[in-house]
C-alpha cells in the first residue's frame, strides 16, 4: 500500500483489567473499503471508537495522513461515524440533522441547501427534507445518518454495524446501496460487522479478528478459500474441520485414508487441521468414494440440502442440491484443490469460537 | 348483567370520590357562606375573599410562598440536572448507591428532615427566609433528579457522540442536543418541586424562625387563635391552584407518553 491514510500503531486497550486490544496494528489505504469482521467482544468496535476519538488507547498511536491524532477530541478529526442505530437528533427534522455539521463549520445557507439535496439524492430519499426523524423507518433513519456524515466530506467514513438493526431483506438492499455510495463519493470506508456475508459482499479487504488479535487479512476470496486457522474457517462460512496427518507434501491422511492435496511445507507426518467446505464434498455410491459412511440427517434449506454423513465418529456436513435417503450408506469424494490444510492452533484466539 | 356491573362500579368510584373530596367540598362551600357558623347556610357571599385580599399579612405570606416555590425549584433544577447526568455516568454499583441516597430524603419523615435541617442550618445562618429557601432546595433536589433520570436513560449515547463526531464541542453539544432531549424531564421535575414546596408545612415550620410565614405556617398560626372564615377562602384558593398545576403536569406527561409511544412504534 503506497497511499496510507490511516495507521494504528501498537494499540493497547483494556477495560477493568480485561485486555480488549493487544499490540494492535492496522494500515488503511486511501479509498479502500476495509471491513473489520469478528464476533462480539473481539475489539472491532473499540478500534472504530479509538479512530473516532471516543476512546483513548492505553498505549500506541493513531496516525491520520502521517499526523498523530491519538489525543485529538472527536470534533477535531477529519473522520465521521455512522453509528449502530438511532443516533439522529430526535428534536430536529431531516434537513436540520443533515445540516448539523455544516452549520458548525459556518457554511453558507445556499451551500448547505445544495449539500442536503445532494446527500438525500445519494441515499435515495429525495424530498424528505422536512420530515420528522421519528416518522422514519429504521432503514430510512440509517440512510439519513449516512447522509448526515457524508455531507461533511470526511476522508474516512467509519461505519459501526450500521445495518445491524435492520431485517434481512432491507439489509441486502442497503449493502448494495452502500457499495454504490462508496463508489460515488470516493472516500475510505472502514466498516465493522459480525455478519460474514455482509463483509464478503462489500469489502475490498477483510480483517478477521478474534480476542483483540487479527487472525487474517485479505480480500473476500482469499479469506473464504484459504482460511489460515480454524477460527477463520469456522467463522467465515460453514466448514468441516477435522484432524489430519500431513504424510508428506501434497498428501494428507484423513480418517485413515490418504488424500492428494495441493499444500506443501507442513513437514512429514505432522498433525494438522484439515478444512473442507460443505459444498465441496460430493456424495457418490458407497464404494466409489474415498470415505464411506451413513446418512444420518437431511435438512432442506431452500437452495440446497444440508446432509450429515457419519464416517467413523466424525459427522461430515455436506451441502448438495440432491437429497440422499437417511440411513443409506454413501461414499464421499473431494478434489485436491478443495482440501485446505492448516497448522494446529497455538493460541486460544486461533481456535474455533465457542459460545460463552 | 353488564349494566349491573357498571352501576356497582359507578357506586364504588363515587363512594371513594366522596370520601376523598367531600371534606374539601364542605370547605369550598363554607368559603362562600354568609355566616360565621359552620353548620348553617346564610346565603352566598364573596366577602371572605374580599377580607382575605385586604389582609396584608396573608398577601405577604402568599408572595413569600410563591417566591420560595419558584426559587427553590429553579435552584433544585440547576443542582439536580447536572447531578443526574453525573450519577448516570457512574458505574452500575455507584449508580445504585447514589440513587438510593437520593430516594431516602423523600421517604424520610418530614419532621426528621425538618428538625435536622434546622439544627444544621442554624450553625451557619440565622433562621429566616434564607434558611427556609435552603431547606426547600434540599428536599426538592431528589424530585428533580428522579424525574430527569428516566429521560437521560432513554437517550441513546450515540446521539451525544454523533454531535461530537459532526464537529460540536462538549458545551455546544450539551445545549443544542442533550438539553432539549431531557427538557421534558426537567419541566416535570420543576413542576413537581414547585408543588412540593407549596405544599410543605413541617419542614418550613422548623426552619423559618420568627417573622417569616408561608401560607401554610400562617394558616396554622391563625387557627390557634380560632378559625376565621377567610381561611376557608384561602384554603380553597390553594386547593384550586395546586389542582391546576397538577392537571397541567398530568396533561403534559400524558402528551409525552403518547410521543414516547410513537417513538417505540418506529423501532
Amino acid at each position: 500500500m503506497s497511499d496510507v491514510i490511516l495507521q494504528m500503531e501498537n494499540i493497547d486497550k483494556s477495560y477493568d483489567g480485561k485486555a480488549i486490544l493487544k499490540d494492535f496494528n492496522l494500515e488503511i489505504g486511501r479509498n479502500e473499503f476495509v471491513t473489520l469482521l469478528g464476533p462480539s467482544g473481539c475489539g472491532k468496535s473499540t478500534i472504530l471508537r479509538i479512530i473516532g476519538g471516543f476512546v483513548n488507547p492505553d498505549n500506541g498511536r493513531v496516525l491520520f495522513e502521517g499526523e498523530d491524532i491519538t489525543h485529538l477530541p472527536p470534533e477535531k478529526r477529519n473522520v465521521n461515524t455512522v453509528f449502530q442505530k438511532y443516533s439522529l437528533f430526535p428534536h430536529m427534522n431531516v434537513a436540520e440533522n443533515i445540516a448539523f455539521g455544516l452549520k458548525l463549520k459556518k457554511k453558507s445557507s445556499a451551500y448547505i441547501k445544495d449539500k442536503i439535496k445532494y446527500a438525500l439524492k445519494l441515499v435515495n430519499l429525495e424530498g424528505y427534507e422536512g420530515r420528522d426523524t421519528l416518522s422514519l423507518s429504521g432503514g430510512q433513519q440509517q440512510r439519513i445518518a449516512i447522509a448526515r456524515a457524508i455531507v461533511n466530506e470526511p476522508q474516512v467514513l467509519l461505519l459501526d454495524e450500521p445495518l445491524g438493526a435492520l431485517d434481512l431483506k432491507l439489509r441486502h438492499e442497503m449493502q448494495r446501496e452502500l457499495i454504490k455510495i462508496k463508489k460515488e463519493v470516493g472516500i475510505t470506508f472502514l466498516y465493522v460487522t459480525h455478519d460474514q456475508e455482509e463483509a464478503l459482499m462489500m469489502s475490498d479487504r477483510i480483517i478477521v479478528m478474534n480476542k483483540g488479535i487479527i487472525q487474517q487479512a485479505g480480500d473476500s476470496k482469499s479469506i473464504y478459500d484459504e482460511p489460515q486457522n480454524a477460527f477463520v474457517a469456522d467463522f467465515i462460512g460453514e466448514s468441516n474441520i477435522i484432524d489430519g496427518i500431513m504424510v508428506k507434501d501434497l498428501l494428507v491422511r484423513i480418517q485413515g485414508v490418504d488424500f492428494a492435496c495441493v499444500d506443501t511445507g507442513f513437514g512429514e507426518n505432522n498433525p494438522v487441521d484439515v478444512i473442507i467446505r460443505p459444498e465441496d464434498l460430493e456424495i457418490v455410491e458407497a464404494d466409489k468414494g474415498y470415505l464411506k459412511g451413513q446418512v444420518i440427517s437431511v435438512i432442506f434449506k431452500g437452495a440446497y440440502y444440508e446432509i450429515k454423513v457419519k464416517v467413523d465418529d466424525y459427522e461430515w456436513m455436506i451441502q448438495s442440491v440432491n437429497p440422499a435417503p437417511v440411513g443409506d450408506m454413501v461414499g464421499l469424494t473431494i478434489i485436491p484443490d478443495n482440501i485446505q490444510i492448516m497448522h494446529k492452533p497455538v493460541r486460544a484466539d486461533e481456535e474455533v469460537a465457542h459460545d460463552e | 348483567m353488564k349494566r349491573l356491573k357498571d352501576i356497582l362500579s359507578g357506586i364504588y368510584i363515587g363512594f371513594i370520590a366522596l370520601i376523598l373530596y367531600a371534606p374539601i367540598l364542605v370547605l369550598i362551600v363554607l368559603s362562600f357562606n354568609d355566616s360565621r357558623s359552620r353548620v348553617t347556610w346564610g346565603g352566598f357571599t364573596l366577602n371572605w375573599y374580599v377580607t382575605l385580599f385586604s389582609n396584608k399579612q396573608i398577601l405577604e405570606a402568599l408572595v413569600t410562598t410563591v417566591i420560595l416555590a419558584l426559587a427553590s425549584s429553579a435552584v433544585a433544577v440547576l443542582v439536580g440536572v447536572p447531578g443526574a447526568l453525573g450519577i448516570h455516568a457512574m458505574s452500575k454499583k455507584k449508580y445504585k448507591a447514589f440513587m438510593t441516597l437520593t430516594n431516602i430524603p423523600m421517604l424520610n419523615a418530614d419532621i426528621v428532615t425538618g428538625i435536622a435541617l434546622m439544627l444544621w442550618l442554624v450553625h451557619f445562618i440565622p433562621l429566616g427566609f434564607g434558611s427556609v429557601l435552603l431547606a426547600h432546595i434540599t428536599f426538592n433536589i431528589p424530585y428533580v433528579i428522579l424525574s430527569v433520570m428516566p429521560r437521560i436513560q432513554q437517550m441513546n449515547v450515540s446521539v451525544y457522540e454523533a454531535t461530537r463526531d459532526l464537529g460540536a464541542g462538549p458545551v455546544y453539544s450539551f445545549f443544542k442536543v442533550l438539553l432539549p432531549e431531557i427538557m421534558p424531564g426537567i419541566i416535570s421535575g420543576f413542576f413537581m418541586a414547585f408543588t412540593m414546596s407549596m405544599d410543605d408545612f413541617v419542614i418550613t415550620y422548623f426552619t423559618k424562625g420568627a417573622g417569616v410565614n408561608t401560607l401554610s405556617t400562617l394558616i396554622y398560626g391563625q387557627i390557634r387563635k380560632g378559625i376565621k372564615p377567610e381561611m376557608y377562602a384561602l384554603s380553597t384558593l390553594i386547593f384550586i391552584f395546586v389542582s391546576l398545576i397538577l392537571t397541567a403536569f398530568n396533561v403534559f406527561s400524558e402528551k409525552r407518553k403518547a410521543k414516547t409511544l410513537k417513538e417505540y412504534e418506529n423501532y
